[in-house]
């Protein structure tokens, strides 16, 4: 076990490595001089653009400027914000609580309707329950987030003034508004991946049940509950965990569209603004710390297989 | 029903929260950048400086300038500007506001690494400290425009020991003298400020804190304002001035701006000024004779704009009243493109920034322009990339604005001189070069602007170097319950005289 995590992290360096190399050559790609953006509407001075070129280093040669930030970031350096000059790494360790919270909440959404609807849908297939269950799922994954969201707002912050319409206040300061502030970008979130999930806990469910291993609990006289929930579910349960934390690190990696619409100050709208500023530490720094938790994702991933899946123990 | 009462609680909660301590919200349409007057660059950020950093001047609705830090002003001759300055005024670190002071910050704007103020101050050959109550700036050379600039950011008096002390992280806790002192920023969330007990003009100010919201989304930025989560907003859209104007807690206010939109026309600036549109002038006029300014204004802003054919805006003095928009005429235009003896449809293309107006606007400007005869392609381009692009030369027509400037010759002189840094079409005419150049020494008013009425006759009437479409207006909007805004064409939400009730 303990040989199984240290191989394991031995990957994930050389993944991090590639991965910054390749965040850096594509942002080179992008059109759009930084330095031109960064002067705005003083971008007619020549002497400014030399200026902001020589500070940032944007004069030297790619694989120099590469390699400058490859060392200050081994040393836990993410540079500055060229828009903002606060360090990346504060503003990181910032929007991370933020971006966890949405997350998390969004997730608990999904898995406490995506999973219960499946698992009714599978064994009540083909009929009305199934096919209402699949058509509220088909909707909630078709839905547009920024539609749905800008809907919600209207609704319960406009029209009947029951939630905050955007912004976020940390669950530290004020628990109550936190979540009145996260509940409805958690909801739009969650809506789109519980449709998902239940398409995959629906699948997953209709392959157990029809396992031999099924049948028998059946003739030996199982309470049918018991044979969905103990036998069916457990072992349908697999695929539905690896889907569960690809969708959870692609929350983490910062619901773009959702945060903007709502105004949550999280990663999506970091890296947005960055780009957009191009701001290249805050998007270099933001993307590898996304990738970063991938990577511990897809690692408890595999933990929890083994704690579904005895088998995957002895491996 | 559990999820009701939850609801319900919730909402107890979010509304005993706002009826807390008088705080004025306001919403702005993005994130400022940094918060040094030296280095900062956004327009936001400026609605944030007011509160924050008084300048030496400030201009008043009908743009003149008036003191605010500084109680006057005297040229000694065309050349040296003498200054005094307001007693007893202190910084929010409680530093004395004084004449060294003054030379301390003009000497940052102008030779601080990075600084955005140094093309506005350049004329500046040195400040000279009179007595503790006086300055005396030296230019290198007269120049009408320099005054203005100490309206702005270029103006704006940091505490030199704050800035001393935190060197280029400035902004990061700015302390300068006025009405509000920082108190923190969460980046992408809120700037807030608190009321500054020892402000020189204190009695105006009524508002204990000031929270300034960086709001992306326009439809969410209402709805804040709409559902009191905010008490003001810096901008709505055109579309939206009816639906704030039936409600009755809310208040819309329209007033004139100081920029201008355009179509900036590549004239010699590469490869792609090789075809008759960039050679011949008739071409161009037919172009610009094929467009109904009005009818842009009616389809994209519900008729919010103000046409134009110059890039000074009527709130101006400088405004030539005489210079209008020619009507759309189309038999002219196609008379125009046969005389020029061109090959129809002539091929044209036309760079937007990406923006759903913006695009309209390009459409509405396509369909007009192919009853004269000209084929447009329309290049919609994320904003970056179209800057560069425009710098570069590699466009034909660009659909570009400008925020504007108190002084016409910030909307003028780097974007029509041979030797302007934003001429990206490349224009160039030694007359107008001269006009430019005469205006921007000139001092007396009406002389002023008859200098610029010559230009638009010769740079725009006939060289067509550049097509002006409209003034977009400033549209703030706030709760009935906020009184005393003041309308000033700069757009910034100054926060003296304001109240809350």
């Amino acid at each position: 076990m303990g040989i199984w995590l240290l191989k394991r992290l031995g990957q994930v360096l050389p993944t991090l490595l590639i991965l910054s190399l390749l965040i850096f050559g594509l942002q080179q790609l992008m059109p759009g001089d930084p330095a031109l953006i960064l002067a705005g509407e003083e971008r007619g001075d020549p002497q400014v653009l030399a200026q902001i070129r020589a500070e940032l280093r944007l004069d030297q040669p790619l694989p120099q400027q590469y390699l400058a930030w490859l060392g200050r970031v081994l040393v836990g350096d993410f540079g500055y914000s060229w828009r903002i000059r606060e360090p990346v790494g504060a503003l990181i360790l910032a929007k991370l609580p933020v971006t966890f919270q949405l997350a998390s909440m969004a997730f608990l959404i999904a898995v406490l309707i995506g999973v219960p609807a499946g698992i009714v849908s599978a064994v009540r297939r083909d009929t009305a329950v199934d096919w209402a269950a699949n058509g509220i799922a088909l909707a909630g994954i078709s839905t547009p987030n920024f539609w749905l969201g800008i809907m919600l707002i209207l609704l319960f912050s406009v029209q009947l003034g029951w939630l905050p319409p955007s912004g976020y206040v940390p669950l530290t300061e004020d628990p109550w508004q936190s979540l009145a502030t996260t509940i409805m970008p958690a909801f739009v979130l969650g809506n789109a991946i519980a449709g998902v999930l239940m398409r995959h806990t629906r699948a997953a469910m209709l392959t157990a049940l029809s396992q031999d291993y099924v049948r028998t609990a059946r003739a030996k006289g199982l309470a049918e509950r018991v044979v969905v929930v103990k036998h069916a579910l457990r072992n349908a349960l697999i695929p539905v965990v690896t889907l569960g934390t690809i969708e959870f690190g692609r929350l983490l990696a910062g619901a773009v569209l959702t945060e903007q619409i709502f105004t949550i100050p999280g990663f999506g709208k970091l890296i947005v603004d960055a780009v957009f500023n191009r701001d290249y530490p805050v998007v270099q720094g933001v993307v590898l710390a996304t990738a970063l938790i991938f990577v511990s994702l897809s690692l408890v991933a595999d933990l929890l297989y083994m704690a579904v899946n005895p088998r995957l123990r002895t491996a | 029903m559990i999820r009701q009462t939850a609801l319900a609680a919730l909402a107890a909660v979010s509304l005993s929260a706002a009826a807390q301590a008088q705080t004025l919200r306001i919403g702005l349409r993005e994130d400022p950048d940094i918060l040094d007057p030296t280095l900062a660059r956004t327009f936001v950020g400026r609605i944030v400086f007011a509160s924050l950093c008084d300048k030496l001047f400030d201009i008043n609705e009908k743009l003149e300038i008036i003191p605010q830090l500084a109680t006057g002003y005297r040229w000694e001759d065309p050349k040296t500007l003498l200054i005094t300055l307001r007693e007893g005024v202190k910084f929010h670190d409680g530093e004395p506001m004084d004449a060294e002071a003054v030379r301390y910050s003009l000497n940052r704007h102008l030779t601080l690494q990075g600084s955005f103020r140094r093309g506005e101050i350049n004329t500046m050959d040195a400040v000279e400290v009179v007595d503790p109550k006086t300055v005396r700036i030296r230019l290198k050379e007269p120049s009408s425009p320099f005054l203005s600039q100490l309206t702005d950011r270029a103006g704006m008096i940091v505490s030199p020991k704050a800035a001393e002390a935190a060197g280029r992280n400035f902004g990061t806790k700015p302390v300068c003298a006025g009405p509000y002192r920082f108190v923190e920023r969460v980046a992408q969330d809120r700037i807030v400020v608190e009321r500054f007990p020892g402000y020189w003009n204190a009695q105006a100010i009524h508002i204990p804190r000031i929270t300034y919201q960086p709001i992306p989304d326009n439809t969410v930025r209402l709805a804040n304002l709409q559902s009191g989560a905010l008490e003001m907003v810096q901008t709505i859209e055109p579309d939206d001035i009816k639906t704030v104007q039936r409600n009755p807690k809310l208040k819309v206010v329209a007033y004139d701006g100081l920029g201008y939109q355009s179509i900036t026309l590549n004239l010699a600036n590469g490869p792609r000024a090789a075809g008759p549109f960039a050679k011949d002038a008739r071409v161009r006029a037919a172009f610009e004779l094929a467009i109904d300014r009005d009818a842009i204004n009616q389809v994209v802003y519900e008729g919010a704009w103000t046409v134009t054919a110059q890039p000074v805006p009527p709130s101006s003095p400088y405004h030539v009243k005489e210079f209008k928009p020619q009507p759309r005429d189309l038999d002219t235009a196609k008379a125009l493109l046969k005389q020029a003896g061109a090959t129809l449809p002539v091929q044209l293309e036309m760079t937007i920034p990406n923006s759903p107006d913006l695009r309209q606007v390009g459409e509405v400007i396509q369909a007009m322009v192919k009853e004269a005869g000209f084929e447009l392609k329309l290049s919609a381009m994320e904003f970056a990339s179209s800057l560069q692009a425009a710098n570069r030369g590699e466009f034909e027509t660009y659909l570009i604005g400008w925020s504007g400037r108190v002084d016409p010759d910030g909307n003028t002189w780097t974007f029509i001189h041979s030797n302007g840094a934003q001429n990206d079409g490349k224009y160039s005419n030694p007359e107008v070069d001269k006009l430019l150049d005469a205006a921007r020494v000139e001092q007396d008013v009406a002389k002023r602007r008859a200098l610029y009425a010559e230009v638009w006759q010769i740079a725009l009437r006939q060289d067509r170097s550049r097509i002006y479409l409209w003034h977009a207006k400033n549209i703030v909007a706030h709760t009935a319950k906020l009184t005393g805004f003041q309308p000033v064409p700069d757009g910034l939400i100054r926060p003296q005289g304001l109240k809350l009730q």
